[in-house]
Parts: C-alpha cells; sequence; structure tokens
C-alpha cells in the first residue's frame, strides 16, 4: 500500500518540532563540512533559528492533543510544558556556549547538532506514550551528551567525563531494560496506558512488578542525580566543558523529571504508596548528601554539581507527595532551577578565559569590585538558588513544600526546609568572596552579545517569576492536568 | 492609597538612587537617602492619623501566588500595630540616617552605606506592613541580608565578614521555623492573609491536633512554636542569639538602627501580630514566657563583665528583648510592643551615643581604656546618663513605665508568673549594675587612655549630637504614653486595644503595684549604688588622699583592702567567675559549643564523604548496585 | 517446547554475569561487553515474552536495542580513543583525575 508523500508529511505533524530539531541538526553537520571550520558561530545562531522554530511549533500544536503513531508519542499540556523548558535550556545553552567554544578551541559545528539531537531525545522522553519511546528518546539525549562531554578531545579530563558517564549511562540503562522487559512481560503491553490498565486489575504484591518499579526508579534516579546514583555527577559536571555542564544540570535533569512524572504518577499510579515511600527516602538523602558534600568543594562547578544534586532532593520531595498539586509543584520547580543554574553557569563560563580556568571558587574573590555586573548577577543567581524570596527559587521551593505538608508528609518538608539552610553556607561562601575579598590580580571577564543575551534572559525570568509567578504556576497547573 | 505605597516606597527610591549612581553622587547620597527616609515618616505620621481616627487599611495590589483557588497577594495592612512600627521605624531610621551623616563622613563606602540603609528599612517598612505571612517573610529575609551586608560593611576586617556570615546562617535556622509555620498555617487555614487566619482562630481549632512521627500535638501550637522559632533567631533569644554580640563589628549607626531599635525586634513584633493565635495556645505561650525571662536574665550576667562598651550594650538589647517577650508570653500584648518602642528609642541613644564615644576616642571601645570623660565630651556624657536611667528602669524615664507594665503583668500571671517575676526582677538588678558600670568606666574614674587618643578627644559634630539630643528627649518623655494606674491614662494600650485578643488585665490592686513599681526602682537604685561603689569609690578615692595624709592613707588603704576583698569575694571572686563561667559555658560551650559542633559535624561528614568519591567508575556502579539491592530490599518493609 | 521459565532464568544469570563484569573488570573494553550482556539479558526476556504472549512489539523493541547498543559502542569506541591516546591506558582504574 503506496501513500503519497503528502499523506507522510500529514501523519508526521505531531512530532514536527521533533522533525525540525533533527533536520536542522543535519543540516548543520553538511554545513559545517563545506565551511571546514569557519563561521561556526553563524550556526550557532542558525541552531538557534531551529529552536525557535520548533518552539513556535510546538506552541502552534498547543491545541492538539492525544495519542499518534499507536499511542506511541503522546501530545498533551504536559509533554508541551516540558518541551518549552527543553527550547529554554537549549537556547541558553548554545547561548552561553559560543564565546566559550573559542576560547577553547573546540568550536565545531557538531556541537550545535548534538546539542539539537539532545533536544530532540528529551522532547521525545516528555512525550513518551510507550516504553519503546522512552527508551529511544533517553538513548538519543544521553548519547549525544556522552559525546558533549568528551567534546574536548585533547583534555584528558573531558575524556575522562566522557567515559565515566558512558559507562555508568550505559549500566543504568542496562537495568532500565531489564525493569522494563519484566515489565512487558507482567503487563503483555510497552505501552504506559496499556501498563497502567493492567496494574488497576493486578495483583500489587508481585514481587516481579516491585522489581521492575525499582529497576525504572534506579535508572530515571540516574538521570536525576538522586543519590545513591548520583555519584558521576562531580565528576562528569567538572570534566565536561563548562558549557555542556550548564546545558547538562538543566536538560537532561528536567527530561529525566518529566519521565519519572509520567510513569510514576500516572503509569504506576496504583503502586503510589510505595513509590512515595521510596521516593521520600531517596529525596531526603539526596538533599542530605547534595547540600553536606556541596559545603568542602573548592571547585565552583564540583558545587554547583552538588547543588544540582541537592535541587534533585527538593523536586523529589513534590515527586513523593504526589497528585496533581506534586506534579504541578515539581513541573515548576525544574523550570525555576533550569533557568537560574544555566544563569549560575552563565557567570562562571565568564570567567574562563586563555591562561585562566576560573573554575575555583576563589577565583570569585573581589568579582563584586572588578565587575559588578557579572558579580550582581551572580548575586541574583545564588540568591535563587537559596531560595530567598522575592527570587524565583523561593517560590518553587514554597510551591515544592506546600505540597508535601499538603500531602501529610510534614516531616518531609522539615527535612527539605532544614537541607535548604544549610545550603545557605556555600551559596553564601561565593557572594562573601565576591563582596568581601579583594581581587587577587586584576583580570577582566570575558563577555560577548550571545552569552549577555543569555544572562539576561535568566535573569529577567529569575526575577520576574519571582515577584509574579502567577501565570508560570497557572501553566504548570493547567499543564499537569492531562498527565492523571 | 498611594501615600501609603510611598512609606516602604520612597527608601526603596533612596536605595536606588544612592546604590545606581552613588559614584557620583559621593557624599550627596546622604542627602537623597535622608529624604526618601524623612518622605516615609511623613506619609507614615499622616498614616498614623488616619488609623488614630479610626482607618484601617488593608489592601491588595496584585495577586503574587495562585494555588487553584488559594491565593497568597501582595498587599499591606496598616492597622494599629502596624502604625505605631511604622512611626518607631521610620522616626529612627530618619534620626539614624542623619547621624550616620557625621559618623562615616570619609569613609570610602559612604554611598554604599546609606545605599544599605535604604534598602533596610525598606525591608523593615514591607514587613511591618505585609498584610500576610508571606509578604512579612519578604521583608523578614531581606531585612536579614541587609543587616549582613551592614555588619560585614567593613569587610577588611575578617571579624566583620565572619560576624555577617554568622548572622545569615544563625537567621536562617530561625527562618525555618518561620517557613514551616507558614507551610502549616497554609495547609490549615487555606490562606495567609492575617485577617483571614485570625478570623479562624477559635477555641475550636486550638482543640485539633496533628500527628507528627507519631506524637500527637496541637495545631495551633505547633504552628506557634514554629513561627517562635523564627522569632528567636531575628530577636536573638535562647538558643539563636549568639549571631547578635558579634553583629557589633558593623558600624555603629548600624547597630543602633538594625541590632537595637528595629530589626531585632521584627521577632516581637511578629508573635504580637500573631497574637490571636499565640493566645489560642497555652503551652506556646509558656514557652515564650519562660525563653523571654530566661534570656533576660543570661544575658544580663553576661552583660556585667563585658569590656566593650558595645557588647554591654548588646547583651542589654538581648536582655530587654527577652522582657519583650517575657511581656508577650504572659498575654500582656501591648506592653511587650509598648517595651519595643521605648526601647527603641533609649537603645537607640545609647547605641548612637557609644558611637559618639567611640568616635571621640578614635575607634576606641574598649572600656578599660577609657574613663574620666564625663567633662569632656558633656553632651554625649548627659544623654548616655539619660539613656541608661531609662535602661535602667527610674521614674520617670521611659524604659521605667513600660518595664514595670511587664513586671506587673508577669506578676499577675499566676504561679509561673510570680517565679517569671523573680526572675525578671533580677534581671532588673543587673540592668541597672552593669548600664551604671558602663557609665562609671567610661565617664567617671581616672582617664586610662592612651595619650594620643586623649590628645584628640572631642565632642562630635552637631549632625552627630542633634539626634542624639532628641533621642534622649524621647528616652525621657515618651514613656507617659503608657501611664499606668490611673484610668484611660495609658493611651498606647488603649490604643493598641482593637488588636490584640483580651488574654489577661492586670491586677486591679492599686496599692500593691505602686508597692511593686517602688520596690522595683528601688532594686534598680540598689544596682546603680553598686556600680558606684564598686567602680568609682575604690579606684579614685584612695590615690588622692594618700598623697594629703598619709596616716588616714593607711586606714583608707585598708579600707581600699576590704574594698578590694570584696571585689576580690563578689565582683571578682563571685559575680565575675559566676559569671564568666556562665559566660562560659552558655555562650562558648553549650550554645556556641553546639553551633559550631554541628557545623563541624556537617564539615566533617562532607571531608569523609569527599574520601568516598573517589573517582573510580567501578565503585560509583557498585554504590548504584548496592542502591539497587537496599531498594528491592524494602520490598519486605513496604508488603 | 522450552517454558519461559527457563528463558527468565537465563536472561537473570546473564544478567548477574553482566552486572558482575561491570562491577570487576578494569579493561573498558570487557566493562562494555558486560554491558552489552545486560542488554541483551534484557532482550532474552523481551522475546521470550513476546513469543509467550504471542505479541510482537517485544521482538520491535529487541531490534530498537540492538540499533541503540550499537550506536552506544560506536560512541565508546571513540572516547576510549582518545583516552588511549592522551593517556595511554584502557583500564578503568586509572581513569580518577577528577574525585572528591
Amino acid at each position: 500500500m503506496l501513500t503519497s508523500v503528502q499523506e507522510i508529511l500529514k501523519q508526521l505533524v505531531p512530532i514536527y518540532p521533533e522533525f525540525v530539531l533533527i533536520a536542522f541538526a543535519l543540516s548543520v553537520l553538511v554545513v559545517d563540512m563545506f565551511l571546514n571550520g569557519r563561521y561556526t558561530h553563524l550556526l550557532g545562531w542558525y541552531s538557534l533559528i531551529g529552536i525557535v522554530i520548533a518552539a513556535s511549533m510546538t506552541i502552534i500544536l498547543g491545541g492538539v492533543q492525544g495519542a499518534f503513531f499507536s499511542g506511541t508519542v503522546l501530545l498533551d499540556p504536559f509533554s508541551q510544558f516540558f518541551k518549552l523548558v527543553f527550547y529554554l535550556a537549549c537556547g541558553l545553552g548554545i547561548l552561553i556556549a559560543m564565546k566559550y567554544l573559542d576560547i577553547e578551541d573546540i568550536h565545531r559545528g557538531e556541537y550545535y547538532a548534538l546539542m539539537l539531537f539532545a533536544t530532540a531525545g528529551m522532547m521525545l522522553m516528555a512525550s513518551a506514550g510507550d516504553l519503546i519511546t522512552i527508551y529511544l528518546g533517553l538513548e538519543l539525549m544521553a548519547l549525544s551528551i556522552y559525546v558533549l562531554a568528551g567534546f574536548m578531545r585533547k583534555d584528558s579530563r573531558s575524556n575522562e567525563a566522557g567515559i565515566k558517564y558512558l559507562l555508568l549511562g550505559a549500566f543504568s540503562s542496562g537495568i532500565m531494560l531489564y525493569g522494563m522487559s519484566l515489565l512487558y512481560g507482567l503487563a503483555g503491553t510497552t505501552n504506559l496506558d496499556g501498563i497502567l490498565a493492567f496494574l488497576r486489575t493486578a495483583d500489587l504484591k508481585n514481587p516481579v512488578l516491585f522489581l521492575s518499579m525499582v529497576m525504572l526508579m534506579v535508572s530515571f534516579g540516574f538521570k536525576v542525580a538522586a543519590v545513591p546514583f548520583h555519584m558521576w555527577v562531580p565528576d562528569v559536571y567538572e570534566g565536561a566543558p563548562t558549557s555542556v555542564t550548564a546545558f547538562m544540570s538543566a536538560g537532561p535533569k528536567v527530561a529525566g523529571f518529566a519521565v519519572l512524572l509520567r510513569v510514576f504518577t500516572h503509569t504506576l499510579d496504583p503502586l503510589h504508596a510505595d513509590i512515595s515511600l521510596l521516593l521520600s527516602g531517596l529525596a531526603v538523602l539526596t538533599m542530605a548528601v547534595g547540600n553536606v558534600m556541596a559545603l568542602s568543594q573548592t571547585n565552583i562547578k564540583r558545587m554547583l554539581a552538588y547543588s544540582s544534586i541537592a535541587h534533585a532532593g527538593y523536586a523529589l520531595v513534590g515527586v513523593a507527595a504526589g497528585g496533581q498539586e506534586g506534579a504541578a509543584s515539581v513541573m515548576l520547580y525544574v523550570l525555576i532551577y533550569a533557568v537560574m543554574n544555566m544563569g549560575a553557569f552563565g557567570v562562571v563560563i565568564m570567567l574562563r578565559k586563555a591562561g585562566m580556568r576560573g573554575e575555583e571558587i576563589s577565583d570569585f574573590a573581589g568579582l563584586g569590585k572588578t565587575n559588578k555586573t557579572a558579580a550582581f548577577l551572580m548575586l541574583i543567581f545564588l540568591f535563587s538558588l537559596t531560595g530567598i524570596p522575592p527570587m524565583a527559587g523561593f517560590v518553587g521551593k514554597f510551591y515544592i513544600f506546600k505540597s508535601a505538608v499538603q500531602a501529610g508528609m510534614i516531616w518531609l518538608a522539615i527535612v527539605g526546609v532544614l537541607f535548604s539552610a544549610i545550603s545557605a553556607y556555600f551559596y553564601l561562601r561565593v557572594i562573601m568572596l565576591m563582596y568581601m575579598y579583594d581581587p587577587k590580580e586584576e583580570f577582566g571577564l570575558v563577555q560577548s552579545p550571545a552569552l549577555a543575551l543569555a544572562l539576561a534572559i535568566s535573569v529577567t525570568a529569575v526575577i520576574v517569576i519571582g515577584v509574579y509567578p502567577t501565570p508560570v504556576l497557572e501553566f504548570a497547573r493547567a499543564s499537569v492536568a492531562g498527565l492523571l | 492609597m498611594l501615600k501609603y505605597i510611598l512609606i516602604p516606597l520612597l527608601p526603596f527610591f533612596g536605595f536606588l538612587i544612592a546604590g545606581l549612581f552613588g559614584k557620583y553622587l559621593k557624599e550627596r547620597a546622604a542627602t537623597v537617602a535622608v529624604g526618601g527616609v524623612l518622605g516615609a515618616f511623613v506619609f507614615a505620621v499622616s498614616a498614623f492619623i488616619d488609623v488614630a481616627n479610626g482607618t484601617i487599611i488593608d489592601e491588595n495590589f496584585y495577586s503574587w501566588i495562585l494555588i487553584g483557588n488559594l491565593s497568597v497577594n501582595v498587599g499591606f495592612q496598616i492597622d494599629q500595630l502596624t502604625a505605631v512600627m511604622l512611626m518607631v521605624v521610620t522616626f529612627l531610621s530618619t534620626l539614624i540616617h542623619i547621624y550616620s551623616i557625621g559618623y562615616m563622613h570619609g569613609d570610602k563606602g559612604f554611598s554604599r552605606f546609606f545605599a544599605y540603609l535604604e534598602l533596610f528599612t525598606f525591608f523593615m517598612l514591607v514587613l511591618v506592613m505585609g498584610n500576610n505571612f508571606l509578604v512579612m517573610f519578604v521583608g523578614w529575609e531581606g531585612v536579614g541580608l541587609c543587616s549582613y551586608l551592614l555588619i560585614g560593611f567593613w569587610y577588611e576586617k575578617k571579624s566583620a565578614a565572619d560576624a555577617g556570615v554568622k548572622a545569615f546562617v544563625t537567621n536562617r535556622v530561625g527562618d525555618f521555623g518561620f517557613v514551616l509555620g507558614m507551610m502549616l498555617i497554609f495547609t490549615t487555614f487555606g490562606t495567609l492573609d492575617f485577617t483571614d487566619v485570625f478570623a479562624q482562630a477559635t477555641p475550636q481549632l486550638a482543640a485539633q491536633n496533628i500527628d507528627l512521627l507519631g506524637i500527637e500535638v496541637g495545631i495551633v501550637t505547633l504552628i506557634c512554636l514554629l513561627l517562635f522559632v523564627g522569632a528567636t533567631g531575628k530577636s536573638a533569644q535562647i538558643p539563636l542569639y549568639v549571631w547578635l554580640p558579634d553583629a557589633m563589628e558593623g558600624p555603629t549607626p548600624v547597630s543602633a538602627l538594625i541590632h537595637a531599635a528595629t530589626m531585632v525586634t521584627a521577632g516581637v513584633f511578629m508573635v504580637a501580630r500573631c497574637a490571636p493565635l499565640f493566645s489560642l495556645s497555652h503551652t506556646a505561650m509558656n514557652v515564650v514566657a519562660v525563653t523571654g525571662a530566661v534570656t533576660a536574665l543570661f544575658a544580663a550576667t553576661i552583660g556585667l563583665v563585658q569590656n566593650d562598651i558595645k557588647r554591654v550594650i548588646a547583651y542589654s538589647t538581648i536582655s530587654q528583648l527577652g522582657y519583650m517577650f517575657l511581656g508577650l508570653g504572659v498575654g500582656a500584648f501591648s506592653a511587650g510592643i509598648f517595651h519595643l518602642t521605648t526601647h527603641a528609642f533609649f537603645k537607640g541613644l545609647l547605641f548612637l551615643a557609644s558611637g559618639s564615644v567611640i568616635h571621640a576616642l578614635s575607634g576606641e571601645q574598649d572600656m578599660r581604656k577609657m574613663g574620666s570623660l564625663r567633662r569632656k565630651i558633656k553632651i554625649t556624657y548627659a544623654v548616655f546618663l539619660i539613656g541608661s536611667l531609662a535602661l535602667a528602669g527610674i521614674f520617670p524615664f521611659a524604659g521605667f513605665f513600660s518595664k514595670d507594665e511587664i513586671l506587673w503583668s508577669v506578676y499577675n500571671a499566676g504561679s509561673l508568673g510570680r517565679s517569671l517575676w523573680m526572675v525578671g526582677l533580677t534581671g532588673a538588678f543587673m540592668t541597672a549594675f552593669y548600664s551604671f558600670r558602663l557609665i562609671y568606666l567610661t565617664f567617671f574614674g581616672k582617664s586610662r587612655m592612651d595619650h594620643d587618643v586623649e590628645h584628640h578627644v572631642h565632642e562630635s559634630p552637631p549632625v552627630m549630637t542633634v539626634p542624639l539630643m532628641i533621642l534622649a528627649f524621647f528616652s525621657i518623655t515618651i514613656g507617659f504614653i503608657g501611664m499606668p494606674l490611673i484610668p484611660h491614662a495609658n493611651l498606647f494600650a488603649n490604643f493598641l486595644a482593637p488588636v490584640f485578643p483580651h488574654v489577661q488585665h492586670g491586677g486591679t490592686d492599686h496599692g500593691l503595684e505602686i508597692g511593686l513599681m517602688i520596690f522595683s526602682v528601688l532594686v534598680a537604685a540598689t544596682g546603680i549604688v553598686m556600680a558606684y561603689v564598686w567602680y568609682v569609690r575604690d579606684t579614685r578615692i584612695p590615690d588622692k588622699l594618700a598623697e594629703k595624709f598619709s596616716g588616714v592613707y593607711t586606714l583608707l588603704l585598708n579600707k581600699y583592702r576590704v574594698d578590694e576583698l570584696y571585689n576580690y569575694l563578689f565582683v571578682d571572686g563571685l559575680v565575675h567567675k559566676l559569671a564568666g563561667v556562665l559566660h562560659r559555658i552558655g555562650d562558648v560551650k553549650i550554645v556556641d559549643g553546639a553551633v559550631n559542633g554541628v557545623a563541624r559535624l556537617i564539615g566533617q561528614a562532607s571531608e569523609r564523604g569527599r574520601k568516598m568519591q573517589t573517582g573510580f567508575v567501578q565503585e560509583y556502579a557498585f554504590i548504584m548496585g548496592l542502591g539497587l539491592v537496599v531498594l528491592i530490599g524494602m520490598y519486605y518493609v513496604v508488603k | 517446547m522450552i517454558p519461559l521459565s527457563w528463558y527468565v532464568l537465563l536472561s537473570a544469570a546473564l544478567f548477574t554475569i553482566g552486572v558482575v563484569g561491570v562491577l570487576t573488570r578494569r579493561n573498558v573494553f570487557i566493562i562494555l561487553m558486560s554491558i552489552e550482556l545486560m542488554l541483551n539479558a534484557a532482550n532474552i526476556n523481551l522475546v521470550a515474552f513476546s513469543h509467550y504472549l504471542q505479541n510482537l512489539t517485544g521482538q520491535i523493541f529487541v531490534i530498537f536495542v540492538i540499533t541503540v547498543a550499537a550506536a552506544e559502542a560506536a560512541v565508546a569506541l571513540a572516547l576510549i580513543i582518545l583516552l588511549a591516546r592522551n593517556r595511554g591506558t584502557v583500564y578503568v582504574d586509572e581513569f580518577n583525575i577528577m574525585k572528591g
């Protein structure tokens, strides 16, 4: 049975945004070949155009809902919310990378192609309606990021980051696949709705079911950097090029939460009591390890790595709380987290220039005097990460802990707020260095229009969401409706 | 409505201008800043008059956080309590701004300093004007932030930077209580607006319990205790008071504004604001009262042996804040706020006056290197004396009225009240003693100054002394707005009456009340006399007489030796040692020890954790596998 | 007809061997092979269930897994070549510049 090209194109409408990103990625690869290493920053802007087109398509498709391709791809407000976060993360990631890649002398077109591939993978994860799609999206994202992490070919730290991430990532994929195979064996289908329908009537005490659930938890926990599956995070964050670290801390982690929410609050909802218990345990561990370990770090990227672990812990509190409120609070949180974290990395990246690595926390000494704007932006991002009102981070935390209290998990909220109080200490250390110490030597910062644009976007978002969060909050709440 | 919004906004504009254009404005930044707070003061007066005429303002601007049908608004409320606080904050802030023009003159961070002061004033006004817990919390965090920036203002001093961090972190611990209390309020009442929450605060609600890790706790009690944890952080009560003495590293006007008059009273204000909730829980009220009383006494004992002029006043602040909580805890809310108000004046005065002393002595803060200053800086001496009399609670100075109102209410608060009254009275004795020890060491006796310093002693410029005199005037007179005994003469309590629930009235036995008043004034006077004997007589008289009459000299020398024996036995031996031991145990070993101990523990855990992060991929995989096995093992726990 | 349980046991054994291999072998190549074992354990499961349930999805899944595994191997080999070039070793316990 032959169908015309037009008909095929029509069928592909629901995945047009992914399609556009892949097309742009491929064309970047081809064009880069002809440009032969020149004008690569133009490829960056070109990729940004692709992101903008894809984003507008996602918005246009906002009205289209339903399951496509035999239920493997879902279009719903939930996935659309996450896709917009991914565009934001990818766009900011590209903006802060451009100048940095020149400095590291690794400015090649593949970088942007890989970013776009990774983003397409994340979008597939958010839209996944089937275990197969989850797996494919996850691997598309992960494979691209393995390469990106090892992108500095001549730097053995970057190589090491790449191989560590790959080995552990593949290990966790193996565990996830095994869990999925068991789930398939039990439910007789890989379709998420089908599995939910099966669980509604199944014996929930089945140990195999529990085993498969736990295995999924391990691998998703790996992606969002939940303790004890977090060990890769500091090493990989430190070794990877800073622009990739920034993207990794926002994109894949948020994608991990998208899948986590979809699978654990939707598909495995009948197991909610068990999931909630296990996840709250993981959340406590994650907050504890992330916040405590961050205290003794001397490298800013490692510190932010532990901070990102801690933030995963707060978000896990929301997942553990469950329900519409819990899920919505997680969505709001990851959005805010992505913006403020990318902002912080944007400032970190400014310190990197030829002859200076700019990765030690002590390098921030006196920044408040040499570059007031950069120091002030960092101050805003760090306060937001600490959760001080009226920055966005506070709103995110407030909603998370509120949903935990509402779900009757007061103890979890207490633990969360306590650890968040500890976190003030290490964020504050950076601020103290910036404002209360003299600079070690005179240094200028690396600046570029793209970086300035990225920082402007993130700082505006942090303040606007902090002062007037209602629209975003409403958006998150509306988006979660499709999930449950 | 506009004029009410302008109250916080004017200082905010001042902050923006002084902060952004400080480079160009230089010392003119002060003009902008003073203009900002002065404008705020003018509008605050107008708001106060409106409230006095019966207009209560409660307005929402926009909805900040909207979760379903629950919303938290950005809104302001000006009722009697807020109006009082507005007056206190804007008035003192204005005076302290003016004073700072002289004090900070020539400092390289001049405009930055005024920008911070303005920002602080803005947040403080947001704190008192918020009409719900969240807006209050924004101000709450904001003042903490500014306090941190201002303590660490002279960051070249390492101790200053450390003190700033200590203040911030300790306050975060307190905030943790506030946030949790707020969450619990939100889930219990479905709103954070003061009006709605307090409207729902009924005895039926107080009977409800909540399950906290298996222990049944009254929900209102839990909320109040959590909020009170926040209050102990900001208002420097046991066990979170440790940051306040260190906070004296900041410039003196900062100590006056933030660490004496306004920010530290935020906790008192918050508890008073939540009076309808607190009065539902006996447990919470008792905790507040006992914490207040113990802090009042404890800080006073430490104050006895300090040698740094600002530290003595710092400990006296902690002690006086304890009295305020003691008052609140026995249900005498308006007495607590009254003490807050009078204290703001005389403590602001004392700090600014000590700043004037330090200014005169080119930065010297150690009282052992002062002495005989009363003839050299007369105005400062006079206002210092007024401030100390007010602090000691001598009639008719301001502190007398407010402290006695608190003590009288405490005395009438049942059997617990009687014992707390004893504690409070002992504290009052010590207060009188140490505040006059300070006066005698600083202004009387022989000069112990370095020669260079002594040569340069000078009275402060009018821009500093005029605010001092204004404050001194109020330190004498402000107390009369809270006249006791005469019916309806307590204007202050009458004004605040609509805000507070009528938990308890003072007793009606006027004879007893007068008796107790006289008694407490006598107690305070004894303290002053004792300080005189110990710090003036034994050090001055012997030296003079020794030259003229060698015969009498021996006698006096013996007498002196007796005094010295007294000194040795009581001052050094008992009081010093006891206070020293208390200071060491309480401050260093227990509280500081606990704070540092926890910090050290976490630090060690962190270092140990770093060793676990070995860099070996296979160990990482192993830990993941271990996690998987543990999760699988959870099956037997769950099922 | 081989009963389903035999397949499942085989796959469980393979999975365990894979995990143990990842945890104990030092050579990156062998670790990668062990990971392949884990993936193939899942594949055996999928095919067995697919056959047992008379449902093709499992086998489709397997095709995808095999494809992805190949891609993964390619990326891994590229990274290993870089490491071998820069560090002159393929033993994972020597990749520990970053720690703490």
